[in-house]
């Protein structure tokens, strides 16, 4: 049931950025001033955290979507749901590890 | 004891010769995930940890850089059709299951479908007709390879 509620409210919040995403990335075609300024919002250490939100939702989202294509087809899937489940969560801890460091680094650096 | 009789089922039988679009939907959502998680993830890798300035390498003249391979182009539009028609599946499902009332929930629907169509020709075309060196702009804001103005 977690696993349902957590899929529909990533799925949401990623949809919504998506969006967002693809009228900022529009800008490209407006001129290299428009789209760097609205990029470099992007830069701000609080949009760094935005972004690490995302990617954790992303993550998560695509981790337990394969999950769930598994349960849909593989045979021994629904018996092993809950087991895959964890390993969505350990796999997805496993990736943040990754991830955080590197993002924290860069928002902290002065590029 | 007494003998039960059982009506025959009043709804006709579903026509078997028409599409099952939910079905096509369904499949859909696990067809296009399995791919976008390819698409994403090397989204995600080129340009927040590949470069050593992470997010903070990302501005015109890094999109223009990548855009002037096809192979970027082609990996942009392939997300940008797959992920948009998936996500704005999945918020149909959800209206459908939150949004009782018929008259909003129809307009909700237009309105998703609405949206996304404009979105997804507006990223394509802003990915076809993409200008890296247009005239006008900073030298220092463009890609390296722009001729000198
Ligand atoms: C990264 C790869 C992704 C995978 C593997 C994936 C997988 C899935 C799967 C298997 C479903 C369930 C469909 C069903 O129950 O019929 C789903 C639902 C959904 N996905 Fe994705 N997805 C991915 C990316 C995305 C993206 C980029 C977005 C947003 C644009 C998104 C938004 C949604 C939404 C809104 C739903 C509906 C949730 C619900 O009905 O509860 N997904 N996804």
């Amino acid at each position: 049931m977690w696993s349902w509620v957590l899929h529909r409210i990533t799925g949401v919040a990623i949809y919504f950025f998506l969006l967002v995403h693809i009228l900022d990335s529009a800008l490209l075609r407006v001129s290299p001033r428009a789209y760097n300024a609205v990029i470099d919002t992007y830069k701000q250490p609080i949009m760094g955290i935005g972004e690490a939100a995302l990617v954790a939702a992303i993550m998560f989202h695509a981790l337990n979507g394969i999950r769930i294509i598994l349960i849909d087809f593989w045979g021994g899937g629904p018996k092993r749901q809950r087991l895959m489940f964890w390993l969505v969560l350990v796999v997805w801890v496993i990736l943040m590890a990754g991830f955080l460091p590197r993002q924290i680094g860069v928002i902290l650096s002065e590029f | 004891m007494t003998t039960e009789t059982v009506e025959a089922p009043r709804s006709a039988r579903v026509s078997r010769r028409s599409t099952n679009w939910e079905k096509w939907a369904w499949l859909y959502m696990r067809g296009s995930g399995v791919l976008l998680i390819v698409l994403i993830f090397g989204h995600l890798f080129t340009n927040l940890i590949a470069d050593e300035g992470g997010v903070k390498a990302v501005d015109f003249a890094f999109v223009a850089g990548k855009w002037a391979s096809p192979f970027w182009q082609i990996w942009d539009t392939l997300m940008l059709w797959l992920a948009l028609i998936h996500g704005s599946n999945g918020m149909r499902t959800i209206v459908n299951d939150y949004v009782s009332n018929s008259t909003l929930r129809r307009i909700m629907l237009v309105a998703l479908l609405a949206s996304s169509i404009v979105l997804i020709v507006l990223g394509t075309l802003v990915i076809y007709t993409f200008d890296p060196c247009p005239s006008g702009a900073l030298q220092s804001q463009l890609p390296s390879f722009c001729p000198a103005q």
